[in-house]
């Protein structure tokens, strides 16, 4: 009959075949191989090599030799990529650990059976991963608004009032098991991170007020009402501004003896991130989440309430906000100080950012991130290279995946047949 | 009179259509030309090639009888034409003469802005030509016809000779459209020339000098109101098209399905977009809204829908009141809406063809079993309605968007009919595909109505309406001016009805 004018592009007509919808190919096909993975290795790629330019020409050395360099060109050019090399060997060792200290770990402890030496040697490996834990919270939290559509600027309040519930729950309450006193302290901080982020989510669904604005404003809220809280009811005895400290039987485990640090929030946060996936992708819930993020006017159409659907949102995303701070009080500092977080509300967006919202990228970016901040302090004793630097090459990974023009025209890459519809929010409405 | 403005065979192509062919328009010194058209006759491309936005593929442009490149607005307006668009160009916030003098400031000193001066200026401008408006007041505050007029002073005040009014009476009230005419009378007494966009009949035979009936692109005819009537024009805007043939039993209407009754239904600028209407569509016939766009047809099936309030009135469908009921409470009980912008309204373009395919009804079973999504339940319903509806995909898993228009909408309409459904609202079902497309939906929505189905079709295009439809009602500003039968009704009264004359129907 009519041949259309797009049947060439669509010879094989539909495939019987029962289709496989693993994980991978929910990335890699559905969202595209390109914009996943390849964007996102290249700016991570270009990051490192503009910051190491920046590494180099920050040395007085490397600066000396290149004014010199009409007299010796390739002692320029030799300094410029030792001191590249420099920091970032001693960056890698600070991430991972040092490969040799390692060996000889494990011939102590094989001759011996002491293995003090071996968590000596893993403890820089084991500090990556306790910075990794609260950025994958804070990663997910993004990410899941990222996907309803809604631009959750809050996770650094949602952490301070989910680390002040717990550190609450866990201090005011003793002598439970731990098997009872954990969850509960756990569920307190997740419902008031949610708490947090739903009053957004409210006033958004309701009133059409613009999140990105209110979760601003109720993270001062949540600083200032931290603030008080510490300097009064929930002082230290002592008067210090540092709450008491939480019963052991609410924490969250250590895997390993000191010094090590590593503790059951790393997996606890591995789970989180499937159950995200799990809830998006597979239950009919995450269907209208994603419906609502990827087009309200359709999801309307679908018969999906689109303001219950912003509050849930908002109120998950918050949760996961709230864990942050749980896992930072429970796993880490067993108490809550005004200092506690460095920022991992914020960073969180970025993490987002550079996971395309999913999941398995959010993990995937929280481990680059946190080890890049694991290794960060090794750099600066022993190459001399000041800790922010890596803020700068994070700051240059987040616009080159932000602006993936800048990569593509780097790299002469082709621009995608199709875009994918936004993983992230419009904010022009602000 | 001498010749002002002169077109010689302008012919603009898009992927696709043909928007203008070999079109010649010729405007005089002082004189109205109504350029008269359907929606997509080519009206707004062709003034688009004057006003500089589009360049021509073939063609000319003389005025003053040398010939012209236009390349921008700017040098449209370098050569003193101006256009009054239909959608103003205005800034709210700022005030007249602000946005008067937007994109041509004149400065004191080199870098402050000269507001009295321009003020001044608006103020003689508004003198000369009776268009009265405060230079100092903020474009938010003024009416529509007000800010209208502000339109027309920023093209006065560059100092245009040809004005082009893109429908400029679509906005308007009836009061409004009285003293847009004066103003008009007056711009053409001092010596303007106006282009005068329209497809209202009433309108041309009321203010035009001569008229230019453009229909598919091609020039259909050029008369002045002396020597035609609105029925004649309606005839040369219609055109004598081939129409669509669909092979069609004649209609066994059964019981009345949908019952509207005095549905008032206001539009986003809280206007009443619906007035009164009241219709019935019984199974197993076709009941077709014709009407220019804009006339409420949107705002109509919304609200039958669920997607927007409805004032006062009632909607009854299969004996059960829906009137301002959910849009999925209004599916469930056996409607579906195939919906007027199937990118925006119809579809989840980053989704798959799959969850697509089930968008809503995916919390059902066999789709959903609490609140797991059966995503192998999906993929079978998935590929069995692809197979069934023929929809051309690579697979069920790639996102819709790589999906050709005519494939997209068969992805609604496979979703839409493979539910019992009794009655089905379809918006401008076959918007922007190719005839291929049209064929195969046209005879999906006649199997659905000789499956006992009761259909609600809206469309702006004629054919469509006369090829499909059993029984066929005119919408024209929100109300019903008449329903005929099918068989008796011709293009022209459509034509004429539609324009909103009303005329009874001799039959």
């Amino acid at each position: 009959m009519n041949e259309e004018k797009d049947s060439n592009q669509t010879k094989a007509p539909s495939q019987n075949q029962k289709d496989e919808r693993n994980l991978l190919q929910r990335i890699f096909v559905r969202r595209g191989a390109f914009n996943a993975l390849v964007i996102p290795l290249l700016s991570i790629f270009t990051a490192l090599l503009i910051g190491g330019l920046i590494i180099a020409f920050s040395n007085l050395e490397v600066l000396a030799a290149w004014s010199n360099f009409f007299q010796a060109p390739l002692e320029a050019v030799k300094l410029t990529l030792a001191s590249m090399w420099g920091a970032y060997t001693s960056l890698f060792e600070g991430a991972f650990g040092i490969p040799k200290d390692i060996i000889e770990a494990f011939r102590i402890w094989l001759e011996t059976g002491e293995t003090r030496a071996l968590r000596e040697a893993f403890r820089s490996f084991s500090e990556s991963l306790v910075i990794t834990t609260p950025y994958i919270f804070a990663g997910l939290a993004v990410a899941l608004g990222f996907r309803g559509g809604l631009f959750n600027i809050g996770v650094e309040g949602q952490l301070f009032v989910g680390g002040l519930a717990s550190a609450y729950v866990g201090y005011s309450i003793t002598g439970l098991p731990w098997i009872i006193h954990l969850p509960l302290t756990v569920l307190a901080g997740i419902l008031a991170g949610a708490f947090w982020g739903a009053i957004p989510g409210i006033l958004k669904a309701k009133t059409g007020a613009h999140e990105v604005i209110n979760t601003i404003m109720m993270n001062y809220i949540a600083f200032r009402l931290t603030d008080y809280l510490l300097t009064g009811p929930m002082a230290r005895p002592d008067n210090l501004p540092i709450t008491p400290e939480v019963a052991p039987s609410a924490y969250l485990p250590a895997l390993f003896d000191k010094p090590m640090r590593i503790h059951w929030g790393f997996f606890v946060a591995l789970g989180v991130a499937w159950l995200v996936y799990w809830f998006l992708w597979k239950t009919t819930t995450g269907l209208e989440i994603r419906m609502v993020g990827a087009n309200p006017k359709a999801a309307r159409y679908a018969g999906i309430s689109i303001t219950v659907i912003i509050v849930l949102t908002m109120s998950l995303s918050g949760a996961l906000g709230g864990m942050t701070g749980v896992n930072q009080v429970l796993g880490v500092d067993h108490r809550l100080v005004r200092a506690f977080s460095t920022g991992y509300g914020f960073d969180s967006i970025a993490l987002a950012l550079l996971g395309n919202s999913h999941p398995l990228g959010v993990v995937l970016a929280s481990l680059l991130f946190g080890f890049m901040r694991g290794g960060a302090a090794r750099m600066q004793s022993v190459a001399g290279v000041p800790v922010e630097i890596i803020r700068i090459m994070q700051g240059l990974v987040i616009i080159f995946v932000a602006a993936p023009e800048i990569i593509r025209s780097l790299y002469r890459l082709k621009k995608p047949k199709e875009e994918e519809g936004p993983t992230v929010p419009d904010v022009s409405m602000v | 009179m001498s010749v002002l403005l002169e077109l010689n065979g302008i012919t603009k192509k898009f992927p696709g259509v043909l928007a203008n062919y070999r079109v010649d328009l010729t405007l005089n010194q002082g004189e109205i030309l109504a350029l008269l058209g359907e929606n997509g006759a080519g009206k707004t491309t062709l003034m688009n090639v004057l006003y500089g936005l589009y360049s021509p593929d073939e063609g000319e442009i003389f005025v003053r009888g040398s010939k012209v490149d236009i390349h921008s607005p700017h040098d449209a307006i370098d050569i003193g034409i101006g256009m009054v668009h239909q959608h103003f160009m205005l800034i709210p916030v700022f005030t007249v003469t602000e946005n008067v003098m937007l994109g041509d400031e004149s400065l004191k000193a080199g870098v402050f802005l000269d507001r009295a001066s321009v003020s001044a200026r608006i103020s003689e401008i508004s003198e000369q030509f009776g268009l009265k408006v405060d230079p100092n007041a903020l474009i938010e505050d003024l009416s529509v016809g007000e800010q209208q007029r502000v339109e027309i002073i920023k093209v006065l005040y560059r100092e245009a000779d040809i004005l082009i009014f893109d429908e400029p009476t679509a906005v308007l009230t009836p009061q409004e459209v009285v003293e847009l005419f004066k103003v008009i009378h007056s711009l053409v007494d001092q010596g303007k020339s106006l282009i005068f966009i329209t497809h209202k009949l009433n309108e041309v035979m009321d203010i035009a000098d001569n008229i230019v009936v453009l229909h598919n692109g091609r020039v259909a005819g050029t008369t002045t109101p002396g020597e035609t009537n609105p029925k004649i024009l309606a005839n040369m805007m219609v055109g004598r098209d081939v129409l669509l043939v669909v092979d069609k039993e004649p209609a066994q209407p059964q019981e009345v399905i949908l019952k509207v009754e005095n549905l008032r239904v206001l539009d986003d600028r809280k206007l009443v977009s619906v007035d009164e209407l009241s219709l019935k569509v019984r199974a197993g016939e076709i009941l077709g809204v014709a009407g220019v766009q804009g006339n409420g047809q949107t705002e109509l099936v919304e609200a039958l829908t669920g997607l927007r309030k409805i004032e006062s009135g009632k909607v009854n469908m299969m004996g059960e009141d829906t009137s301002n009921g959910s849009p999925r409470s209004i599916r469930e009980i056996g409607s579906a809406h195939v919906p007027e912008d199937r990118q925006q309204d119809g579809l989840v373009l980053s989704f798959s063809v799959a969850d697509n395919l089930v968008l809503n009804t995916y919390y059902e079973p066999p789709f959903a079993r609490g609140i797991s999504f059966k995503e192998d339940e999906v993929a079978i319903a998935a590929t069995e309605r692809v197979k069934l509806f023929d929809i051309r995909t690579p697979s069920i898993t790639v996102p819709v968007s790589n999906l050709s228009g005519g494939n997209q909408q068969k992805v609604i309409v496979a979703r839409e009919f493979s539910r019992p459904i009794k009655l089905l609202i379809a918006s401008q079902p076959t918007r922007g595909l190719d005839v291929g497309s049209i064929e195969y939906i046209h005879n999906q929505i006649i199997k659905k109505r000789d499956d006992g189905c009761a259909i609600l079709l809206i469309s702006p295009e004629l054919d469509e309406i006369l090829a499909l439809s059993d029984r066929i009602a005119v919408m024209y500003e929100g109300k019903i001016l008449d329903i005929l039968s099918a068989e008796e009704v011709t293009r022209e009264q459509l034509g004429l009805l539609m324009a909103g004359v009303e005329e009874k129907v001799v039959v």
